[in-house]
Order: C-alpha cells, then structure tokens, then sequence
C-alpha cells in the first residue's frame, strides 16, 4: 500500500466513503475531524485509515451488540415490530427455528391480520420448524388474537410466543394506535408482558430510521433492534448514529432469505464490512 | 427541514453583504448547507455533487431581486433544478404505456420488500379502471412463501384476475404460460410480478433477466422504497443494467422519509418516476409530480 498525506482532501475522501454508508453527514464529518486530529499531515496508508475507521466504528457499536436473551419465563413474550416489508415476519420464522434449537417450546401468533396472505407466509415459516401458529382469518382484530394467542401460550405450557404484526409507518397515528392496542390488551392477562419488543430495521433504509427509531420506540418501548437484509449492498450505517442516540441493543442481523440466515450481531464484523474490510 | 435549511442559509446571508448578484463565494457558502440538506434527504453522493455542480454554475452572478432575501433566491434556485432533474423537463406525469401489441407484457422488479405485488394490484386496479384494461396478473415469485397465494388474494380483492398457481412450476415458465393464457383469454395486459432480489445475488439477477428475454416486456418498472438510502444509486444501476428499466415506482410515500432516492434513481437511470405509492391499500397509488417531490427532499 502506498502512503500518502493525511491532507484535507484525503479527509475530505474518507467523509465522503463514509456518507455512502448511509452514516449521514453529521456522523461521518464527526468520526474524520477525530482521525484528523490525531493524525493530520502524517504519512498513512489507505488501508490503516480503514482499519482506524472499522475499530471506531466497532467501539462505537460494541455496548449495544447484546445477542437476544432467553429467560425462564412461561411464556417469554416477544412483539415483533416495524414498517412494512422490513423483514418482520421472516425474523420471526428464523427465531423461531433458533429458540427450538435450543430446546425451547415456541408458539407464533399470526398477528398481522392485514396484508394479503400475511397469515399464509407465517404459517409456512411455523410449518418450516413445526412449531404452532396461532392465527384467524384475515380481517379480524389483531390485538384479540394476541390477547388468544397469549392465553393458549400460557395454557400449552409454551417457553417463548413470539407475536408479529402487521407493518406500519412510524407516521400514522391511528395505525401505531393499533399497536399500542396490542400492548394494552395482552397486558390484561399478564402486565409484565410482552417482555421483548423488537423492532426490525432493513439495512437499506437510509437517514428515516431515525424517525422510525424514535417514533417506535415512543409507542411502544423497544427494547431491541434487529437489521435485516445485510446481506445486500446497503450496509446500514445509519446504525451507528441510531447506536449513538438510542443505546437500544441490536440483538440480530438478516443476511438473508433463509431460515438459517440470522446471525448475532458482531460490533468488528459490522465495522470492518462497512469499511470494505 | 425547510425552515432547517432556510435558517441555515439565512445564516450564511446574515454574515453577507447584500449585494446585486450572488458571488461566487456567497453561492458556495449556500451549497454547502445544500449539499448537507440533500445527504440528509438521503440523496446519494454522487448524485448532489453533480447537482450541486449544476447549480452552482446556474447561480454564480444571478441578480438577487430586491423582493427577497439571497438565501431564498438560493432556495429558489436549488428547488427549480431539483424539478428539472426529477421531471427531466417533462410537464406532466408520465403515465405507463400501453403503446404496444396486446397483450403488453408489464414486469414489476425490486429489492425483497420494496412493495413489487401490492404495486402490481394497484397498477392492474388502475388499468382496469380508467382504461377500461383486461389486465391479467401473474406472480413469477417463488421463494417467498405465501408470495403467489398474496397476489392472488389481491387480484380477488379487486375483482380481477390472476393466472392459475401450479406448484413448483419455475419463473420462466410461469411467464410463458401467462402470456400464452393472456393471448388465448384476450387480455390487454400482463402484469408479471417477481421475487425480491438483491441487485449484487448474481444468480437472481440472471433469472430476472431470463425472464425478460423470455417475455421481452413493454414496461420493466423498478419499484423502490422512498426511504431507500445511499444504496439507491447501486440498485438502479444493477437492475438497469439487467433488464433495461423503463419506469421507477416509488412506494411508502406516505411516510415521513424526504426520499432523496427518487433524484438518485431518476439520475442513475435516466427513467421516469411514474407512480407513487402512498398506502397499503389497493387504490393508493399517485401520479408522479416533480414538484411535490422537490419540495419534499428539501423539506418545503
Ligand atoms: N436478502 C434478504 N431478504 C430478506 C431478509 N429478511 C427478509 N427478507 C425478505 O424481505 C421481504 C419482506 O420480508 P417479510 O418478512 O415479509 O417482511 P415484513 O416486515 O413481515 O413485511 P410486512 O408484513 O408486509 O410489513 C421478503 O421477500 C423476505 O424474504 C434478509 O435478511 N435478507
Ligand atoms: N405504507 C405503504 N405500504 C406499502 C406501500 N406499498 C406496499 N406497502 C406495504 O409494504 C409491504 C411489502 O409489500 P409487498 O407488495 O409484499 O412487497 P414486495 O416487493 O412484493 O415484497 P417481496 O415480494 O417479498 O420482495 C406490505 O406490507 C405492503 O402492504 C405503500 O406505498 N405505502
Ligand atoms: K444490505
Ligand atoms: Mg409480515
Ligand atoms: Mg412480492
């Protein structure tokens, strides 16, 4: 590798690198000006300035890698969240295959009682592992499934019920109403309930995942992100200020279609592939 | 964000003397905060630097009318060009086209998620509805599960029709077979939906381009999300150069993202955005007008 000045115009460069990550202006400019600081006018090589980034961007990212916790309740209740076509209900078919791995008695609910076929899709991926899918049919009131899917969860003796729901943008009031429906009645036969919430981000959104971030958590109270779709050529970012802002845990990552496609989330992996490491 | 970028640029021209036209260095000091607001609109880099490069050139000596402030007559400036590059000079919408022997093959491609089948109902909904269209919908997708019986439930939903499922029958095929049915059936339209797929997957992306050479359609449309980031210019290009785009479909418009992609699309591929879709339900689907866009990414 050859050397060459930290100059303003290679700082410049490596700002630039940095927004079409989707880090945002804010982010990158504040993540040069530091490596500008501590090594302006020196001799450095393109790869150690990538190295330098990946292991900033990995401390950055390290407090909120926590993997998903299983805990020993009956049942552990997880609210699987986000706007639409984010990867929720592959998420949940995928953990679902997981949590049984791991000896776990799990139960789905069919919550998304919208979108054509959503409750077909959801069935398929219960089908993949053979764990039950509580659902109705298209139409009906999602928060009474959940509050049905939960009662049968208890009755069956199930570890973990993982609810998904339909898709929403973090905008609509009465629709982002609706989930907090959902919470308000499950919490009628368990007001610990639902113990997890996560909320699924695509790896290809850009700067409105603040916005999505913010505005589901408000309502909701995530607990934990989960960024599908890693796999593409979008590599997410935007995580880095979200990790900032919100300290919310990132408990998984979607690289792919698959059901064996989910992978806990690693601070240096994510930061060395953002850099092109 | 408007009043964000308009207090910006108030703050650069506060520090100015108002002078007759704008130098050469006010412009600059104004783009800066441009270019800022457009990375913040998820506009993809290359894309504002050509923009920004556009308008400077445009701006540099332009006389300020004395009616407003320098930095609205910036914000004027950027907002115009904005426009142009998004409508590419074309006053009105440009509506999808049927100019072409039926039944006009039509085939809806995208990323997983981006709204591909639920655009395929709209569009099928719209055709039949004002166009008076006999439009035949065939799902192509098979892989994501439930994905053929969800275009189906949708055709049902809009009183239309989707061809017959058969299990494990593969893309290509199910292609062939719904132009061959449309022919038979006298429809005017086929609507072909496809998988999800990611533009960098190599074999997907082959398989989508086998189906295009096997159908040869009228309209190719990339569907795309308006909350889409920096990665917007990557999947334009690859699916562009895949299988020749026609036309965008800008979906999730309804939500509260500033859709920067739409310039960034529109730029790398040099097609049209033309339609909006702006909800879940089958009849929210919107003509494409530059403006609102503009207005939009700027936060107007
Ligand atoms: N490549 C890739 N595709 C994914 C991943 N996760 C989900 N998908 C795909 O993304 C699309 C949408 O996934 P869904 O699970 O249906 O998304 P959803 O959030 O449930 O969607 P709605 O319920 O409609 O809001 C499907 O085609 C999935 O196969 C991932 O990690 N990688
Ligand atoms: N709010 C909103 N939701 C939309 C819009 N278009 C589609 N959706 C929703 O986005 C989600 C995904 O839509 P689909 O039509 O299944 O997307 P797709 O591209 O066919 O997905 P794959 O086939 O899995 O790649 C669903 O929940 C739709 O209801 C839109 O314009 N606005
Ligand atoms: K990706
Ligand atoms: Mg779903
Ligand atoms: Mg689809």
């Amino acid at each position: 590798f050859t050397k060459r000045k930290l100059d303003q115009e290679l700082l410049d460069e490596l700002e630039e690198a940095l927004i079409a990550a989707d880090l945002g202006p804010a982010t990158a400019a504040r993540l040069v000006k530091v490596l500008g600081k501590d090594r302006f006018d020196k001799e450095i090589t393109e790869q150690e300035v990538r190295e330098i980034f990946a292991a900033e961007i990995a401390n950055i990212l390290r407090p909120v890698a926590q993997p998903f916790a299983l805990k020993s309740l009956k049942p552990q209740v997880v609210l699987v969240v986000g706007v639409n076509g984010s990867g929720k209900t592959t998420t949940i078919g995928k953990l679902a295959k997981q949590f049984q791995a791991q000896g776990k008695k799990v139960m789905l609910a069919a919550g998304d009682t919208f979108r054509a076929a959503a409750v077909e899709q959801l069935k398929i991926w219960g089908e993949r592992s053979n764990v039950p899918v509580v659902a109705r049919e298209t139409g009906g009131d999602a928060a009474g499934l959940a509050y049905d899917a939960l009662a049968r969860a208890k009755a069956e003796n199930i570890d973990i019920l993982l609810i998904d729901t339909a898709g929403r943008l973090q905008n609509k009031a009465g629709l982002m109403e609706e989930l907090a429906k959902i919470i308000r009645v499950i919490k009628k036969l368990d007001p610990d309930v639902p113990h997890d919430t996560l909320l699924v981000l695509d790896a290809t959104t850009g700067q409105n995942a603040h916005s999505q971030v913010e505005i589901f958590k408000e309502m909701c109270q995530v607990t934990g992100l989960v960024v599908t779709k890693l796999d593409g050529s979008a590599k997410g970012g935007v995580l880095i200020a979200l990790a900032e802002k919100f300290k919310l845990p990132v408990v998984a990552v979607g690289v792919g279609e698959g059901v064996d496609d989910l992978r806990p989330f690693e601070a240096e992996v994510f930061g060395r592939s953002l850099m092109g490491l | 964000m408007f009043d964000k970028l308009s207090e910006r640029l108030s703050g650069v021209f506060d520090r100015l003397t108002k002078r007759g036209a704008l130098s050469e260095a006010d412009v600059d000091e104004a783009l800066r905060e441009v270019r800022i607001a457009l990375l913040e609109a998820d506009v993809a880099l290359p894309v504002v630097k050509d923009f920004i490069a556009q308008v400077r050139e445009g701006a540099v000596g332009e006389a300020v009318v004395k009616s407003i402030t320098p930095g609205q007559m910036v914000i004027k400036l950027v907002h115009d060009a904005l426009v142009k590059m998004l409508s590419a000079g074309e006053e009105t919408a440009t509506a999808i086209s049927l100019n072409a022997p039926a039944p006009v093959p039509i085939m809806m491609v995208g990323l997983q998620g981006s709204g591909k089948t639920t655009s395929t109902a709209k569009i099928a909904k719209r055709l039949a509805e004002r166009q008076g269209k006999k439009v035949l919908m065939a799902s192509l997708d098979t892989r994501r599960p439930a994905a053929q019986q969800q275009l189906a439930i949708l055709a049902e939903q809009i009183g239309g029709r989707s061809l017959p499922i058969v299990p494990g029958e593969p893309p290509v095929a199910i292609a062939k077979r719904a132009l061959q049915a449309a022919r038979l059936e006298g429809f005017d339209v086929v609507m072909l939906d496809t998988a999800g797929r990611l533009a960098i997957d190599e074999e997907l992306m082959d398989e989508v381009a086998q189906v295009h050479a096997a159908t040869n359609p009228h309209e190719t449309l990339l569907v795309a999300d308006a909350m889409t980031g920096q990665d917007a210019v990557t999947v334009a290009k690859a699916f562009k150069d895949r299988v020749s785009v026609t036309g965008i479909v800008l979906t999730r418009v309804d939500g509260d993202a500033r859709g920067g992609a739409a310039l960034s699309m529109r730029a790398v591929t040099g097609c049209p955005i033309k339609l909006l879709g702006v909800g879940e339900k089958i009849d929210a689907l919107e003509d494409f007008h530059a403006d609102r866009i503009a207005g939009r990414i700027l936060g107007m």
